[in-house]
């Protein structure tokens, strides 16, 4: 198993803080919009620099993307920022009609994604932000794992012409991508070779299937990991190429089992490969208060859970063969 | 009527359970929940007709309230189980693991005055003027009452209720907005300046009143006043003047204190400020 190592824990959404600060003086059509949550977005930097490029629209989410997609019209690239929540379900329509449908460059960029924003509780919590979005023609939609990869993903996200949504978290997390990784949109990295088993993960689940890796390492199985940051469009190749070998695989996020990356990825299995599958994700239902260590615990998405899945997923692939 | 010496004991009280439950998990929402602490206490004590130790879903010849501003949730819950809605002992379960008293309120859990979710701002006055309706399809002529924070109004859907309410005579609703002037990144006049409230309210079709929102007397009788006025073919709106942070000093300084939680030297600070009158959870 190849060995990962991080200098510290950061949270994702000070990466792409960064990274939004960054494009912003790259790009000068780059232009930012939040309801009234600059700080837990990390956009107050930007702000600060770029006063009249941001835009304080005030807590009325369905108004910011709205006029998202019209500062589309004369050429400037919006992000917007607000919780997952509140990017999503709150204004889906908006989202689907004036962006989507009308295929404009606007990158919504979702923080306090998933169970890990803790205490706020299941109000605050969606977790079913990645069916919704994927669900969009023409949408692409990025769950990123660490601080560095966050940045990016938004550097990368501010390069590619149309609608993006970007997914991050709250809690810091170990931040292990290499700094100088460049972010491919659509294209998985390869994070352990393996013959057993596929594991894929997503966002905050691709530290947890790395020490996952460890321990099926101890127990004598050689996992396969795969980082998918890139939800849609899915990295079709690689799944295939890897599952060709391993011939099974366990999917892990932080979100609904249903319509998230674990439906991608038996979506691309059951047209070209059918093969057994395991999720780690949660099991439909809403979230609830509590610290992000408990919920991950109790909603089943830690280490132990994938490695358990993984040995459920190799005795059905057993009694295939 | 309670004499004003005793809403004040209840509404001292309540001041430290809330900063006592946001200290305890190191998170949650004290300023706007001490800003509506008056409010609460008047609300329940003295205007509600309710019946804490029979709630139910339905609240049929109640009247019911509303959060909409669910982030003040420590305020509610305090006030809550101060009045019987559940043991003041469950305050100590706020915002944990496998708790009733959720982050931001919730029917999902199954706690007792809690008739709606709210936390995602904006929708508490439209499930009010559905409630509202749904008196007058029962003939039951209990009142209903919403409050929600002055942010909160920059959401659109207030404005689709507030046209609504207007339009079809909902004149059996009460709902009170606590101008504390704040919000998460600033003032309410930095992040959208939302110009004259009473003239856009008037404007709606409601008839508004005001009050200070920090002074007992004072919510009481504006509230006893807002009642005399339902049943007239308007709903009712207060425009509630507040300070975010009331009761504890250091917290009555901008918008600073919406969402964070004090230390352990601030908290002793706070409860020294708010001795204790009812007996702590
Ligand atoms: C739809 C929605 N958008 C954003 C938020 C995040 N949020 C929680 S409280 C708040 C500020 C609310 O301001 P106000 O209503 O004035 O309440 P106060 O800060 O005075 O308590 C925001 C933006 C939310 N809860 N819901
Ligand atoms: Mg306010």
């Amino acid at each position: 198993m190849k060995k990962y190592t991080f200098s510290e824990k950061k949270d994702t959404r000070s990466g792409f803080g960064a990274g939004l600060i960054e494009a912003g003086r790259k790009n000068e059509n780059i232009v930012a919009l939040c309801a009234d949550l600059t700080g837990s977005l990390k956009m107050d930097a930007f702000a600060k620099e770029f006063p009249a490029r941001f835009i304080q629209v005030g807590i009325a989410e369905a108004n910011m993307m709205g006029i998202a997609a019209g500062l589309t019209i004369g050429g400037k690239i919006p992000f917007t920022g607000t919780f997952a929540n509140f990017s999503t379900g709150r204004v889906y329509d908006q989202i689907r009609q004036s962006i989507a449908y009308s295929d404009k460059n606007v990158k919504i960029c979702a923080s306090h994604a998933g169970l890990t924003l803790g205490e706020d509780g299941a109000t605050h919590q969606i977790l079913e932000d990645i069916g919704l979005m994927k669900m969009l023609p023409g949408m692409t939609v990025i769950n990123p794992c660490d601080f560095n990869q966050t940045k990016a993903a938004t550097l990368a996200i501010a390069e590619h012409h149309g609608p993006v949504y970007l997914r991050f978290g709250r809690p810091a997390v170990p931040n292990f991508t290499p700094a100088d990784q460049k972010f491919e949109i659509g294209k998985a990295v390869m994070l352990n070779e393996g013959t057993d088993v596929t594991i894929i993960a997503t966002g905050h689940l691709v530290w947890k299937a790395i020490e996952a890796g460890e321990q099926l390492e101890a127990m004598g199985i050689s996992a396969e990991i795969i980082n998918i940051h890139t939800i849609k469009p899915i990295d079709e190749k690689a799944i295939l190429d890897s599952l060709k070998k391993t011939g099974c695989v366990v999917t892990a996020e932080e979100h609904n089992r249903i319509g998230g990356l674990g439906d991608a990825v038996a979506q691309v299995l059951a047209l070209h490969f059918p093969s057994p599958q395991e999720y780690v994700a949660v099991n439909d239902s809403f979230g609830e208060s509590g610290t992000p260590e408990q919920l991950m615990k109790k909603y089943g998405l830690e280490a132990s859970n994938i490695v358990e899945a993984v040995q459920k997923v190799m005795a059905r692939k057993r009694v295939l063969a | 009527m309670t004499e004003i010496s005793t809403l004040n004991d209840f509404a001292v009280q309540v001041r430290r359970d809330i900063v006592r439950m946001v200290h305890a998990v190191q998170s949650g929402h004290p300023g706007g929940s001490l800003g509506c602490t008056e409010f609460a206490t008047v609300l329940y004590n003295d205007i509600l007709k309710h019946n804490p130790k029979e709630w139910d879903m339905d609240g049929k010849e109640q009247d019911l309230f509303f959060l909409s501003n669910g982030h003040i949730s420590p305020l509610w819950y305090s006030v809550l189980a101060r009045t019987g809605y559940f043991p003041i002992t469950e305050l100590a379960t706020f915002r944990k693991l496998n708790s009733r008293l959720q982050g931001h309120p919730t029917t999902h859990e199954g706690l007792p005055g809690v008739r709606i979710s709210s936390g995602s701002l904006g929708q508490g006055l439209s499930a009010g003027i559905g409630a509202a309706l749904s008196k007058k399809l029962n003939n039951d002529d209990h009142l209903v009452f919403v409050l929600m924070g002055d942010g909160e109004l920059q959401e659109g859907q207030v404005w689709e209720a507030a046209m609504f309410a207007a339009g079809n005579k909902v004149d059996n609703l009460i709902a009170t907005i606590d101008v504390n002037g704040q919000q998460i990144d600033g003032s309410t006049n930095d992040v959208l300046n939302m110009g004259d409230l009473k003239a856009k309210w008037e404007a709606f079709g409601w008839q508004v009143l005001s009050m200070k929102g920090n002074d007992l007397e004072e919510v009481r009788a504006t509230l006893l006043k807002a009642k005399t006025q339902t049943g007239l073919g308007k709903p009712i709106l207060i425009l509630m003047e507040t300070i975010m942070g009331h009761g504890v000093d250091f917290m009555m300084a901008g918008h600073k204190w919406h969402g964070i939680a004090p230390n352990d030297e601030q908290l002793v600070d706070a409860l020294k400020q708010n001795q204790s009158t009812l007996g702590d959870y």
